[in-house]
């Protein structure tokens, strides 16, 4: 079982090369924290509360969804394995001795282990200079923090497996992107903080897997009362049980996947 | 076949005559090969169904934002649900077009990458119109009409007092802010000629001036102000041309007469593009894959 620590390694070691890119990256992000950031202490200058958040709570909010935006990819970029499903590649996947899933998770979570330690951790500093966010007071909360970061990582992991694996099927998963890649977001609570919306539907967001990679994470940091069960433990049994059960689906549907394929190109 | 070869061919026009022709050329050919792709990508139509459909939802999803916003603010800077919606879907309606036109651009460094830019730069037209129209993609007109659907409710909810003036002037104020949309997008991309994996760091001008431009500028305060007026000129897209609409003075104090330099800055920002262009073109050396 060697094999898939290699893996990671190897994923780690892969993104660590393009350092313009990472560094281009955390500018972006936190271009895009000021502006979100901005928009929201004008909205709650106006508005101090909004069912439970203040501008601390949201601005904060904003930083820890552009912290993780890159590590949990609920906008992208998609896995590698949906262009190798069209090309055909996905056949070398697959006379591999080891499971299909596994390689890509390994491989991924290298890819988001570097992306969470040098550019989502970078981008959070940005925003703890430039804004005053509420920060957790005790090293034990950081830790559940990362605890939840982590988990986040694996449900981001899962979901866009899910998405490549629907390749399997219809071929070129870009038109499933387009609309996951688009909605995801809103669900997550990285267009606006599911706070923002009426109960009832942030309720709903709240329980689907996306929210889980954004939201809940930042409610966790934030230690919020709207968490599942009122408190962090409540926050981070929701996504275990996502990362759970989404991976269970991932492999049954790629043993499924694997039953019919038939490997086109040549 | 082989006679086709054996006729002397029509001569080659003289590079300087025929002006008409210089200038339809370009655009015949920016047409041609975005039909070109259009039809390729649409082997796949339910990618593209559903691609546009995405596209279309990624607009109202934003646009939905600055209406949870402005419904919780009531107002923001003294401009109403509907002003918001109007500068949010202006701005949107803009950028979407630019985008359509000329997004592609932002995979220049791909094209480096790859040495397709080698391929595109012995063809005999134009490497930038090959650039923009490679994979074309249609789908972006999914984001320009509610755009433009949106604008065209929040016109209509607005108290706007039309005369002559603004009727004839609209259509100025839009397509400077098309132009001057597209040039920041060519500008930005233009910096992968020098740091091969800085189209993110682009993205900060571009998908980060949309969300910019999406809310009331003075938001962001005087400092941000002046530089999206004066530095890179995010302000002519969407805002400036709403305090026209909407005879407001700048809140920020800048003056008044700044609305009406947005063909002039066009002009400039296309120029100072095309300048940009020229230059990293000229300093490109082929990765040699």
């Amino acid at each position: 079982m060697r094999v898939y620590p290699a893996v990671y390694i190897r994923g780690l070691r892969r993104y660590s090369t393009y350092r313009a890119a990472t560094i281009a990256g955390i500018l972006t992000n936190s271009v895009f924290g000021c502006i979100n950031a901005a928009v929201l202490i004008a909205l709650f200058s106006v508005r101090p509360e909004i069912n439970g958040y203040d501008m601390g709570d949201a601005v904060t909010q904003v930083f820890v969804c552009q912290a993780l935006i890159a590590t949990v990819a609920v906008m992208g970029p998609p896995l590698d394995l949906g262009e190798r499903v069209r090309t055909g590649a996905v056949g070398v996947d697959l006379l591999r001795p080891v499971s299909l899933m596994g390689w890509w998770l390994a491989e991924d979570l290298g890819r988001a282990t570097f992306s969470l330690v040098f550019r989502g951790t970078p981008t959070f500093l940005v925003g703890t200079v430039l804004f005053d966010l509420v920060l957790p007071k005790t090293l034990g909360h950081w830790a559940l923090v990362l605890v939840s970061c982590a988990l986040a990582a694996v449900i981001g992991f899962a979901l866009r497996y899910l998405y490549e694996l629907a390749g399997f099927w219809i071929l070129d998963t870009r038109g499933i992107w387009a609309i996951v890649g688009m909605l995801g977001p809103v669900a997550a609570g990285m267009l606006l903080p599911l706070a923002l919306y009426p109960p009832a539907v942030s309720g709903v967001l709240r329980a689907l897997p996306w929210a889980s990679t954004i939201q809940i994470p930042a409610e966790i940091l934030l230690g919020k009362e709207s968490l599942p069960g009122g408190s962090i433990a409540g926050g981070l049994a929701l996504q275990a049980g996502w990362a759970l059960g989404l991976l269970l689906l991932g492999a049954w549907i790629t043993s499924v996947a694997t039953r019919k394929v038939v490997v086109q190109g040549g | 076949m082989a006679d086709t070869f054996a006729r002397p061919g029509p001569r080659p026009a003289p590079r300087w005559g025929r002006p008409v022709e210089r200038l339809s050329r370009p655009i015949r050919v920016y047409l041609l090969l975005a039909w070109t792709w259009s039809r390729a990508l649409a082997q796949y139509p339910a990618s593209l169904l559903l691609m546009t459909l995405g596209t279309s939802l990624g607009a109202i999803a934003e646009v939905f934002a600055v209406f949870v916003v402005f419904r919780h603010a009531g107002a923001l800077d003294g401009f109403s649900l509907a002003e918001g919606l109007l500068i949010a879907g202006l701005a949107s309606l803009m950028f979407a077009t630019a985008d359509m036109l000329m997004g592609m651009v932002e995979g220049l460094g791909q094209h480096i990458r790859t040495g397709s830019l080698d391929v595109m730069l012995v063809r005999p037209v134009s490497p930038l119109i090959q650039i923009i129209t490679d994979r074309f993609a249609l789908r972006r007109l999914g984001r320009v009409i509610p755009a433009g659907v949106i604008t065209g409710i929040a016109l209509h909810h607005c108290d706007i007092d039309w005369t002559l003036g603004k009727i004839l002037f609209l259509p100025v104020l839009l397509v400077s802010g098309v132009a001057i949309a597209a040039a920041i997008w060519l500008a930005g991309s233009c910096l992968q000629f020098f740091v091969i994996d800085a189209r993110e760091a682009a993205n900060s001008v571009t998908y980060g001036g949309q969300a910019l431009t999406e809310y009331p500028l003075s938001i962001y305060g005087k400092g941000v102000v002046t530089a999206v007026t004066f530095a890179v000129p995010l302000a002519f897209v969407g805002w400036q041309p709403v305090l026209y609409l909407l005879d407001r003075p700048d809140p920020t104090g800048l003056p008044e007469s700044l609305r009406f330099a947005s063909p002039f800055v066009a002009v400039l920002a296309c120029t100072a593009a095309a300048l940009l262009w020229r230059l990293g073109l000229r300093r490109y050396r082929s990765t040699g894959s």
